[in-house]
């Protein structure tokens, strides 16, 4: 017999069994479908997560202000000091014309503040660094770092007029732990989510082929290979992952467009998330759910009916 | 053609063997009747031949070699040439009569148009034509085991085994069975049947071997029925 005749029989057999044990196979697709949506979920809150986290992150910054006589000299000398620790993301330079100009604009409306500023006649604020760190947990030996520099109160170091590392110290130190305990979380929650999905999955097609152990043994006494017998339901598992699969693709389009507007947002917004849009993410990232979840759905159902067929095999 | 040699089978330590020491031959044709009480040990004998149980002493020949020692492929291909039928007839629930008896001949490697030629063939023998296309729960007991009967020949075996076949069966259809089991025997098929059924043993008037405890106790050419 052919290689093609066998694959063809176990093809038509696998899915003329998908529709004859229609109540079974509905049962499977139903749990398949709710692992999918966790597998979703998991993914979409991942990416709000390291989106929003991102966001929180860039907010960071350690200032470093200058007193109003410091020079350029001295302000480079810091900045490039400052630029080859390992620690420093980026430097951003913040000349007092420039700071000047953007205290005017902040307070365009503000007459009083402006007169007060003119009468003046000469410019008080500061030039400034404005550092990021490559992570949060960094600010502080940046700032530490500043500190000997500014103590020092020779060259460069003597211009610093203020750090304000020490002001934000302790929001930072609540957004280090924040991102430390999300992260650890959301592998935990990742690991015991999809854990917990497939053992469900597991256990409903073991159920499924349970009902069928008995023509599984008359099957293997009439003279049938292994592979003919446990193809069939292989076939069926993969089935079971398409059809899931699409039905949680296509009911993710109005779940994700519409579930803010029926709670009573903006479409375009997110409850939790800040500006991370879980549609638009979806949409743009089609192909990654697609591959994720029809991949992982059909993987899973092949190799569940696969697991709980060679349990009822003899031979 | 079939040949027990001192065979002995214990399920668990500590537990009476299901058969004991048995030594028994079969020839090719023949058709023998195995009676004994329920636990005598009929099944386990029968089962031993297709390597669904296997001996825990001593061999079972078919034909020149031990059905034991046959791997996988092997004993696949023996048991497409050994056909069987039971008490509860183990059809394939979602599978209509036509592929149940298809199934048989594809795993023997038969093409689709030899298959489509030879199932109405065998349902015609065990006259079931026009129930081809139903499932086996639209079928009556005694359909069903015409089915099994019907599975079990197509492949035209050596050797049909047939495990208490009238168990669940009337009188009637009782009666039909053991005439076709007697054409297919007359075909030249060797046929070993258990049975609790006297009328049905007195009826064939062939080889009957008594079983009583896992031993052979009895075995006549042309036995009656006697516990």
């Amino acid at each position: 017999m052919s290689y093609w005749t066998t694959t063809k029989r176990i093809g038509r057999y696998g899915l003329v069994g998908f529709v004859r044990n229609g109540f079974v196979s509905l049962s499977a697709i139903l749990m398949m479908t709710i692992m999918s949506f966790v597998l979703v979920n998991i993914m979409i809150s991942n990416a709000a997560m390291t989106a929003t986290l991102k966001d929180l992150t860039n907010k960071v910054d350690v200032t470093v202000y200058f007193r109003t006589n410091a020079t350029q000299d001295q302000i480079d000398q810091i900045s490039k000091s400052l630029q080859a620790l390992p620690e420093v993301a980026s430097v951003a330079v913040m000349s007092r014309e420039q700071a000047l100009a953007d205290f005017r604009e902040r307070h365009k409306n503000d007459q009083l503040t402006i007169q007060a500023l003119d009468e003046l006649g000469v410019n008080p604020l500061g030039a400034s660094l404005e550092i990021r760190a490559k992570q949060t947990s960094q600010y502080e030996s940046i700032a530490k770092y500043l500190q000997v520099q500014q103590d020092s109160d020779t060259g460069a170091g003597a211009a610093i007029d203020k750090v304000n590392f020490y002001q934000n110290k302790t929001a930072i130190d609540r957004l280090t732990n924040i991102i430390d305990t999300s992260k650890k979380n959301g592998i935990a929650k990742t690991i015991f989510l999809a854990i917990c999905a497939v053992l469900i999955v597991l256990n409903t097609i073991r159920l499924a082929i349970y009902t069928s152990r008995d023509e599984i043994g008359v099957m293997n006494l009439v003279g049938a290979s292994g592979w003919y017998v446990r193809g069939p339901f292989m076939v069926a598992g993969v089935l079971y992952g398409v059809v899931s699969s699409v039905v949680v693709l296509v009911l993710l389009y109005p779940i994700l467009l519409y579930y803010p507007v029926l709670i009573g947002l903006d479409p375009t917004t997110e409850l939790l998330f800040g500006n991370f849009n879980s549609f638009a993410y979806y949409t743009a990232n089609f192909l990654l759910f697609f591959v994720a979840v029809t991949g992982t759905s059909i993987a899973l159902g092949a190799l569940s009916s696969y697991l709980a067929v060679r349990r009822y095999l003899r031979i | 053609m079939i040949y027990f040699d001192k065979v002995t089978k214990t399920y668990f330590d500590g537990a009476a063997p299901a058969v004991l020491d048995i030594t028994l031959g079969v020839d090719p044709g023949e058709f023998v009747s195995i009676v004994g009480h329920s636990g005598a040990g009929k099944t386990t004998l029968l089962k031993m031949l297709f390597a669904e149980v296997i001996p825990t002493e001593g061999a079972v020949f078919f034909g020149s070699r031990e059905v034991s020692k046959l791997s996988n492929g092997e004993l696949l291909k023996l048991r497409r040439n050994i056909g069987t039928i039971f008490q509860d007839y183990r059809l394939l629930s979602t599978k209509n009569v036509y592929e149940n008896i298809a199934f048989a001949l594809e795993v023997a490697g038969r093409n689709d148009e030899d298959i489509a030629g030879d199932v109405p063939h065998v349902l015609d023998l065990v006259g079931l034509s026009d129930k081809i296309w139903s499932f086996p729960h639209q079928l009556s007991g005694g359909e069903q085991q015409r089915v099994a009967i019907a599975r079990a020949i197509v492949n035209q075996p050596d050797v049909l085994i047939a495990d208490e076949p009238t168990g669940n069966l009337d009188p009637i259809n009782t009666h039909d069975i053991v005439e076709i089991l007697k054409k297919i025997n007359d075909l030249g098929t060797t046929v070993l049947l258990t049975t609790h059924n006297k009328s049905v043993v007195d009826s064939i008037g062939r080889r009957v071997v008594t079983m009583d405890q896992g031993r052979i106790v009895r075995d006549d050419k042309e036995g009656k029925y006697s516990l």
